[in-house]
């Protein structure tokens, strides 16, 4: 391949402007007029609001108004929605609360939404919103999922009794009741899913702009998909019809998962600057982020894992209780039930397989996708079950993941997905020689002879990226399709813009999708440039999640290329007198194969702009859309080996080495891809051993800064040692994978197989603190 | 954060004055805890009067084995000192790790031990070292100096301008960081002194900093890590909370300790 096209470590077009101060985010943008909002938000995990007066607060220097939920209701605006409808086993469909974009009568979270001041300064604003009185009857909260189930728990909305959202099941139970009962072995084993702050670099803002002339919205927000943040306001919460509303997510720094979602934020600023009639600004602030954004995981589940007398798996049995917190955010019922249970097959032929699924309200942030979102709980929970039946069992964790590796594709698993490729041996082959599996022994008395205690652990990982065939999605209760659309803009000049549906937020597109066009086309980098995050200049898409920017976006821009590389080869053939057959495109040149005729690519573009000499019927222009929907999911392995030391005076853990082998497919750009896991397994290491969402038993956020919420940095982590195995991927023209998930999703089970293994018992839960290490260590304690 | 208005002070006689004039008022030496809080609004002073650029509170001057630290001056400074370093590398290593650079170039020896975060490193480096802070209007032993949490001797408007102390025998300086803050969850200064071992633990402690008298009294006989193995810590004063219980600080003491005494130089 050539040094821009696909494989080449181009170094990111878009850093300059990233690295110098010069990217432009939504707190960047003014617009004549602004004003600054702040959100009144409870104190409270649960109370009844008997009455809220902003007289006073109206009355404050610079405050231009208070507007509060009844205002807003009103007024029209929709409640916030779930977009994916999931039914419990007995067929009814699960029970959503109705979610107030400014709480009415009764407030769910610490940091729910009540009313917004808009002021002069942000100074002003929050001035005023400490002046808003509200009159409010405490009532009684619960934080845990489990606690909530309980029979005399809060009950948090009058939808769902007993706060039970639904109670989903997948997989034959009977088959696996049986397969259990006659098993030769059965492990079981209970996991805890941490629960996670997302924490981007960038708290999410937004700017409401109402024009009165044209009676038309713009909204700038920190969104990974604009579109959808656009037909969600329109359709769902009647903010404005789509022709008359733009959302535009500019800079966007990181969302991992929490700028999927429409927040109130979003419509409430919008709505306030008709209302108020100048345009609306709101940013958020850390603590406020750690209070409102939708937060990741918290799941509690029981594993039984059964296997024959050859330690074959014979089935497997889950019963998980996942924690949605106070509202059911925008695919939080999808996470826990199409995102995790149709994983919980892994890398391993396992011929029966049962889920059960019980979502829990509870008063806490609602919990969403987060980096991984559903596929880190599967893979914790199976990995976890693997490496403890090993050690149960007697063999070794490598042995006994090979004895149960699926080696022929395509495979149907007994949980929906039907894996197109892979290789797991290669990838658990690869980690164990990176890794010098075979010298830990040595290595683990040296550490003994030290006084430290010695692990290593291993985590075999599957997940389901390109997310989505849009028929299957939607039979499964989608609410939209998942397909992706790109346009090519080739201008006069040859200069080309690529329009794409899919949304950059730290994974590089500007360059990859680049580099797609600048292989495809032999034409330079720098003439390429990628469009996206304006719904008024791009065409519908879906935006950026799943790890599906790489398999579906740019598959997308491969179908609009095709069609525009056939109208060139057209004109060309037209301009040198050629078989439209025999026209070949080679570095910036379309030739005629085996002559010494070409046309520059310039050359091509211009004539189809100037239209002077073109075909007969052709119509002027070099500009193509595709949309392109995938027939699968893409199915990312790997595996990851974790090697710890373990300090027994205190409990640290040390990482001494951490491989991982990854599955990716075809890469695009390997740089990019070794930093997408790079940031994955800072993720996946975050969670492990420090990273721990805790409310008190009223409802209050403990963890509401960084003092209290520890996030991994540079020196809490080893120099990780990556490599790449590749069984393309035959679902789409580009054999792309996904990678930006992986990291997050392979990294927890191998550190904890790795800590659990040094310590020399299964007692531990995630994040493994030091003091729970210790503690682990000396159970007197 | 609520309006303020910034004094930039010359000199000790201006800040002083300053702060009579505005009751309301607070001095500012860094800032590291403050400007924080304010931003929380936690915080309200009136007035803000930095005593950074007062010059004569900034700077390290050592005479034989007596040392004086300018209250003004930053972590930075007192880590960087070799001719500190030379007499007491203790002090520069605790120095030197307190928070990331930002806060070490911003922060201030005064600031710090004023503010008096049960979890700050220089409150157990000076009880450790037996110092003496002196301030506009006297010099207090460092064991009458650190009160409880967040509490001092200072009476309303005194200022600390300076901290003293001897260059012990052997010093060392061991602490655990909360994996969040980076804050000591327990940090652990040993010092080998004129008048005896002193042993001053932070981050530990239900209200604040203090001494350990059962390990002073073994090191005192034995100055070794290993005569701490037998002594007991007690966990029923110690501090409880979502990172740490009480017992496993407890631990924390004992281990930092032996590991302050190991690498005393």
């Amino acid at each position: 391949m050539g040094v821009e096209g696909i494989g080449a470590r181009v170094t990111r077009k878009e850093d300059k402007r990233f690295l110098t101060g010069k990217g432009r985010y939504t707190d960047d943008m003014t617009v004549p007029g602004m004003k600054y909002a702040y959100f009144v938000r409870s104190p409270y995990a649960h109370a009844k609001i008997r009455n809220i007066d902003a007289t006073a607060a109206k009355a404050m220097p610079g405050v231009i108004d208070v507007l509060d939920g009844k205002q807003l209701q009103a007024d029209g605006i929709g409640n916030l929605i779930c977009g994916w409808m999931i039914h419990s086993k007995d067929g009814t469909p699960m029970k959503m609360g109705a979610w107030h974009p400014l709480a009415v009568d009764t407030v769910r979270y610490v940091g729910d939404a009540i009313a917004i001041v808009v002021a002069d300064s942000s100074g002003e604003a929050r001035d005023a919103a400490e002046a808003v009185v509200v009159d409010y009857e405490q009532l009684p909260a619960v934080v845990e999922a489990v606690a909530a189930l309980a029979s005399g728990a809060p009950q948090i909305h009058p939808e769902a009794p007993g706060n039970l959202i639904f109670d989903w099941q997948i997989g034959e139970p009977d088959a696996v009741d049986k397969a259990i009962a006659t098993a030769a072995h059965v492990t079981e084993i209970e996991i805890l899913n941490n629960r996670l702050s997302p924490n981007p670099m960038e708290p999410r803002a937004t700017l409401g702009i109402y024009d009165t002339a044209e009676d038309h919205y713009t909204c700038y927000t920190t969104s990974q998909n604009p579109h959808v943040a656009r037909l969600v306001m329109s359709a769902f919460y009647n903010v404005a019809p789509e022709n008359k509303l733009r959302v535009i997510a500019p800079d966007v720094g990181g969302g991992f998962g929490s700028k999927i979602y429409i927040y109130p934020e979003e419509i409430i600023c919008l709505w306030a600057s008709k209302k108020t009639g100048v345009p609306v600004k709101w940013t958020s602030d850390r603590t406020e982020a750690f209070l409102t954004d939708a937060h990741g995981r918290d799941h509690v589940s029981k594993v039984k894992m059964a296997f024959d007398a050859n330690n074959r798996i014979t089935a497997l049995k889950v019963d998980t209780i996942a924690n949605l917190g106070a509202y059911m955010s925008l695919f939080s019922s999808a996470v826990p039930t199409y995102l995790y249970a149709t994983l919980l097959s892994g890398q391993y032929d396992i011929p029966a397989i049962h889920a059960n699924v019980r979502t829990v309200y509870t008063n806490t942030v609602p919990v969403d996708a987060y980096r991984g979102a559903g596929r880190p709980e599967a893979t914790y929970l199976l990995e976890r079950t693997m490496e403890t039946a090993a050690r149960e069992l007697g063999v070794s964790p490598a042995e006994l993941r090979r004895a149960n590796f699926i080696r022929t594709f395509p495979h149907q698993t007994p949980v929906i997905m039907n894996y197109d490729a892979g290789d797991y041996e290669a990838s658990l082959n690869a980690a164990m020689q990176a890794a010098d599996w075979a010298g830990f022994a040595a290595r683990r008395s040296q550490s003994e002879a030290k006084g430290k205690k010695r692990g290593i652990g291993m985590s075999c990982y599957i997940e389901a990226c390109g997310i989505a065939p849009s028929a299957a999605v939607g039979s499964l209760g989608a609410g939209v399709g998942l397909w992706e659309s790109a346009e090519v803009r080739v201008n006069a000049v040859g200069t080309i813009e690529v329009l794409t549906g899919s949304h950059s937020h730290g994974q590089g597109h500007e360059t990859t999708f680049a580099q797609l066009v600048a292989g495809r086309l032999g034409v330079p980098i720098e003439s390429i440039n990628i469009v996206h995050g304006d719904t008024d200049k791009v065409q519908m898409g879906m935006g950026t999640y799943g790890s599906r920017s790489g398999a579906v976006g740019m598959s997308a821009v491969v179908k609009a290329l095709d069609k525009v590389e056939a109208k060139a080869k057209k004109i060309a053939a037209h301009l040198m007198e050629a078989s439209e057959e025999d026209i070949v495109i080679e570095n910036g040149e379309l030739k005629v194969a085996g002559t010494d005729k070409s046309v520059p690519w310039f050359q091509v573009a211009l004539a189809s702009y100037t239209a002077h000499n073109l075909p007969s019927g052709m119509e002027p222009g070099l500009k193509e859309t595709a949309f392109y929907d995938p027939s699968n999911f893409t199915f990312p392995a790997g595996c990851y080996i974790a090697e710890v030391e373990i300090d027994p005076d205190t409990g640290e853990t040390d990482i001494v080495q951490f491989v991982a082998a990854d599955d990716f497919g075809n890469i695009i750009n390997p740089m990019i891809v070794e930093g997408q896991v790079h940031g994955g397994i800072a993720q996946g290491i975050g969670q492990a051993l420090l990273e721990s969402v805790q409310y008190d038993e009223n409802g209050q956020l403990l963890t509401a800064s960084y003092m209290d919420y520890a996030m991994p940095r540079a020196d809490d982590l080893p120099s990780f040692k990556l490599s790449h195995q590749n069984t393309p991927c035959p679902g789409n023209p580009l054999g792309i994978k996904g990678c930006g998930e992986a990291g997050a999703i392979g990294s927890p089970p191998a550190l904890i197989n790795a800590i659990t293994d040094a310590i020399g018992h299964n007692k531990l839960t995630m994040p493994a603190t030091p003091m729970k290490v210790w503690q682990a260590l000396h159970p007197a304690h | 954060m609520y309006a303020t208005s910034y004094h930039r002070a010359s000199s000790v006689e201006e800040a002083v004055k300053l702060k009579s004039a505005n009751e309301e008022g607070k001095y500012l030496s860094g800032g590291m805890t403050l400007i924080a809080t304010m931003k929380q609004r936690l915080a309200a002073p009136s007035d803000l009067i930095d005593l950074r650029h007062i010059s004569t509170l900034r700077g390290i001057s050592i005479d034989g084995r007596k040392v004086t630290i300018g209250a003004a001056t930053p972590h930075a400074d007192v880590a960087a000192s070799r001719e500190l370093a030379a007499i007491c590398p203790a002090i520069c290593k605790l120095a030197g790790h307190i928070g990331d650079p930002h806060v070490r170039h911003m922060g201030t020896i005064g600031g710090s031990i004023a503010n008096n975060d049960p979890a700050a490193d220089y409150p157990a480096g000076l009880l450790g070292l037996g110092a003496t802070i002196v301030t506009d209007r006297r010099s207090i032993p460092a064991d009458d100096f650190f009160i409880g949490l967040f509490e001092t001797a200072l009476e309303e408007g005194e200022m600390v301008t300076s901290v003293t102390f001897n260059a012990p025998e052997k010093a060392g300086y061991a602490k655990f960081n909360n994996p969040a803050s980076r804050f000591a969850m327990t940090g652990v200064f040993v010092a080998k002194t004129a008048g005896g071992v002193r042993v001053a633990v932070t981050g530990a402690g239900s209200s604040g900093v203090f001494r350990h008298p059962g390990f002073e009294q073994a090191l005192g006989s034995n100055w070794s890590a290993d005569a701490l193995s037998n002594v007991a810590v007690d966990a029923s004063n110690l501090m409880a909370d979502m990172h740490a219980n009480a017992e496993y600080r407890a631990n924390l003491v004992k281990v930092m300790a032996k590991r302050a005494v190991a690498s005393a130089g």
